[in-house]
């Protein structure tokens, strides 16, 4: 055996021996990422089962059908049709008709209040819009699907206990007796719930919706995407491809990733002080907190852009420039395309936080209460987690349900949003 | 002005803060460098660089460079590894701006114009003095788009049929038209490394530029892409001044009429390739061309 041979055979055995442990130690590794993996997926699993569990009844509207008769000389004693007063007549005096029709034996004045209480009060408006589209609904009857109260439909939902003393309940003894009543003859039944997907904010938890707050959402974050993109995109750029390396630009370098590691309630503040205050924009405006949203995206959207722009290899730069492309030309034509994927992603994780931001928003008025669905960014408006917020802090039983329905909704916009990334992502993703 | 002064022993003493590879001093006075032998000027210079140093930070990476590069002539550029040759080529056409801690001192002109002169345009300098990069670098575009962009950024064509025809010609003369005229359309980046080099030699010559500077073109081709690329130089040199960088002194022998030996981050010597690969002057180029270094 030659001094080589000796050599690699030693080498062999060598590798033998620490082979095994080698191999271990990779398994060990691959079955604790599996163990991450399953238990990160575990925790959102749980959390969606629990939101879904606790949310999906709210796209549920429990609806009473009454016979409604559209009395000409309650509605327009006249008889002129005329809308100033179609629009201001008493409409609840109709379901309350109605309701006295259904039970002739409540006499009692605060029984029959009680009575009256099992229609919502969104039941009037119903039955004004019907009538203001078609006035010649007057002196006709109609059998209609009316929203309960939101108490009832927490019964008829089986949220409320029906076995326990009546003292502890919220309903109580002869409502549930005129509710079993109704459930005997099929009158009562649930619904795919519109009002809550349409409708704006409400002190009745069965007329409170969710379109105002998505809606505000939807021009908060049109507003942030349209301001932070353009200018996160130019400051990373600029930084990166076009300013001096000089003790200025290590300045601002330096700045943007502190502002990062800002709290956002800073820059709710600041919005507040300069927006608001200084400027005389609108308070509770998506226009002041797309604003507000776009000074703390900036940095996110900065850091992602410039990661993405010293991604692209040099090679191609200096490919262009020596075919003799400017600068200019060499950023736009070849290296903007191949960091735009890094660029998108960047947005998108920005706008997610966005998307999901309070504090800043509380300080600049966003947190009121707002019936009203905004039309522009210049309409007061709340966000989704605002409204997640304000109905978490509802006392009312019927708010819970809302609330995890709209945490739903917040997380379907976020589910869409991360789509819409990868989409994008796959368009404008090249191979080199 | 030399920095490399022999010591009485004849040892040469290297001088501080000068890059390149590690290698062991000859105990040779015929190794020493004592400026750069041979004539460094051509008969119709087209460029001429004159005292150039340049450094990385406070490296030296070229140590006082002077050297012409005649009109119709292909100039070979050869040297072991990091002396610095891709350094020197690139300061003829600035492309060492990009590099922020590159400093180039002296002067260097195109046509009697100092091309490091602060008034010049580089844009105009680059689609003048064309250059193809050691390794290959397509853009991920097309094929076409990526011999088209030259003449699309620079306005040189009126018509579609008239950038077809120099997309073609371009693709011809770097001998890849026929691998890849049925695929235009596919990304650049997916050719093979040969393929590419040639895909990026063709984007240089479809701007037409009157210095074509080449670093290791054919390191990665096979002999039949060298033997095609070497006839392209050929041809070029017609019309073109050519300043080559490479590794095959074969190669040097073949396509250029002159040729520089770099070492060190120096000239040593520069002349006629026949004289110099049949009577090198100095030692350290004789070394290097018969083998005994690098
Ligand atoms: N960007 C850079 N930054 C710092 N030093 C550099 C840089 N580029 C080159 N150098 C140094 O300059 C010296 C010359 O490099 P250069 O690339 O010119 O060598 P070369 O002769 O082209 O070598 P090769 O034949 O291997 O390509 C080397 O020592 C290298 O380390
Ligand atoms: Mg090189």
């Amino acid at each position: 055996m030659s001094k080589s041979e000796q050599q690699q055979a030693r080498t062999i055995d060598r590798v033998n021996t620490t082979l095994a442990q080698r191999y271990g130690r990779e398994r060990r590794f691959r079955r604790f990422g599996f163990f991450a993996v399953v238990l990160g997926l575990a925790f959102v699993g749980v959390m969606f089962l629990s939101i879904i569990g606790k949310g999906y009844s709210a796209f549920q509207q429990t609806r009473i059908l009454l016979d409604i008769e559209f009395t000409e000389s309650v509605i327009d004693p006249s008889g002129e049709r005329d809308p100033a007063v179609l629009s201001s007549a008493n409409y609840s005096a109709l379901i309350k008709n109605s309701l006295r029709a259904l039970y002739p034996e409540v006499k009692d004045r605060k029984e029959k209040r009680e009575l009256y209480g099992i229609v919502s009060n969104g039941a009037a408006l119903i039955l004004r819009a019907k009538v203001m589209a078609d006035p010649t609904l007057l002196g006709s009857q109609a059998q209609l699907w009316l929203p309960a109260d939101d108490d009832i439909d927490m019964l008829v939902k089986g949220y409320i206990d029906r076995t326990v003393v009546q003292s502890e309940r919220r309903v109580k003894d002869n409502v549930i007796a005129w509710i079993e009543k109704l459930e005997s003859e099929q009158k009562i039944g649930k619904f795919f719930n519109t009002t809550f997907l349409t409708g704006g904010d409400s002190r009745e938890p069965e007329l409170a919706g969710i379109g105002g707050a998505v809606m505000g959402s939807l021009y908060t974050l049109i507003v942030t995407l349209l301001l932070s993109f353009p200018i996160g995109v130019a400051a990373a750029v600029y930084l990166e491809e076009f300013a001096p390396r000089n003790r200025w630009t290590d300045l601002v370098e330096v700045n943007i990733n502190n502002l990062a590691a800002v709290p956002s309630i800073v820059f709710g503040l600041l919005g507040l002080a300069v927006f608001i205050n200084f400027f005389g924009l609108p308070r509770s405006a998506p226009l002041v907190g797309g604003m507000v949203l776009t000074l703390m995206t900036l940095p996110t959207i900065i850091i992602a852009s410039r990661a993405a722009l010293k991604a692209v290899p040099p090679s191609i730069r200096e490919a262009a420039l020596g075919v003799g492309a400017s600068k200019m030309q060499t950023v736009f034509h070849h290296v903007l395309p191949l960091s735009m994927p890094g660029m998108l992603t960047g947005t998108i994780i920005g706008m997610a936080q966005a998307l999901g931001e309070t504090a800043p928003l509380l300080m600049i008025g966003m947190v009121a209460f707002i019936v009203d669905i905004p039309g522009s960014a210049m309409d007061p408006a709340t966000v989704l987690p605002v409204q997640i917020f304000l109905w978490a802090d509802s006392p009312e039983r019927a708010f819970l349900e809302k609330t995890s329905a709209a945490i739903m909704v917040l997380l379907g916009f976020l589910i869409v949003m991360n789509v819409l990334a990868v989409i994008l992502r796959k368009r404008f993703e090249r191979r080199w | 002005m030399l920095s490399v002064t022999p010591n009485t022993a004849g040892v040469v003493t290297l001088p501080k803060g000068l890059v390149g590879a590690g290698f062991a001093p000859v105990a040779d006075e015929s190794r020493a460098i004592n400026g750069t032998v041979g004539d460094i000027t051509a008969v119709d210079p087209r460029m001429t660089a004159r005292n150039v140093n340049v450094y990385y930070g406070d490296k030296l990476a070229i140590n006082d460079v002077s050297l012409d590069i005649g009109k119709n002539e292909v100039i070979a550029m050869i040297g072991p590894s990091g002396c610095g040759k891709s350094t020197f080529l690139r300061c003829l056409n600035r492309m060492n701006d990009t590099i922020d801690i590159c400093r180039v001192e002296g002067e260097i002109k195109l046509d009697e114009q100092n091309i490091y002169d602060s008034s010049l345009d580089v844009v105009p300098l680059r689609a003048q003095v064309g250059m193809v990069f050691q390794k290959p670098n397509p853009f991920p575009k097309s094929i076409y788009d990526n011999v088209a962009y030259g003449p699309r950024i620079h306005g040189l064509t009126s018509s579609k049929s008239e950038l077809d025809d120099i997309v073609e010609e371009s693709l011809l003369k770097a001998g890849l038209w026929d691998e890849v005229k049925d695929r235009l359309a596919e990304t650049g980046t997916g050719l093979s490394g040969g393929q590419q080099q040639r895909l990026c030699i063709a984007r240089t010559i479809a701007v037409a530029p009157e210095v074509i500077l080449m670093d290791e073109p054919c390191s990665a081709l096979d002999p039949i892409a060298t033997a095609r690329v070497e006839e392209l130089i050929d041809e070029l040199r017609e019309q073109f001044t050519i300043a080559i960088v490479t590794h095959s002194m074969q190669q040097a022998a073949r396509v250029s009429q002159r040729t520089a030996y770099f070492h060190l981050g120096q000239l040593v010597e520069v002349g006629k390739t026949d004289d110099i690969f049949t009577n090198p002057r100095h030692g350290l180029t004789e070394d290097y061309i018969t083998g005994r270094f690098g």
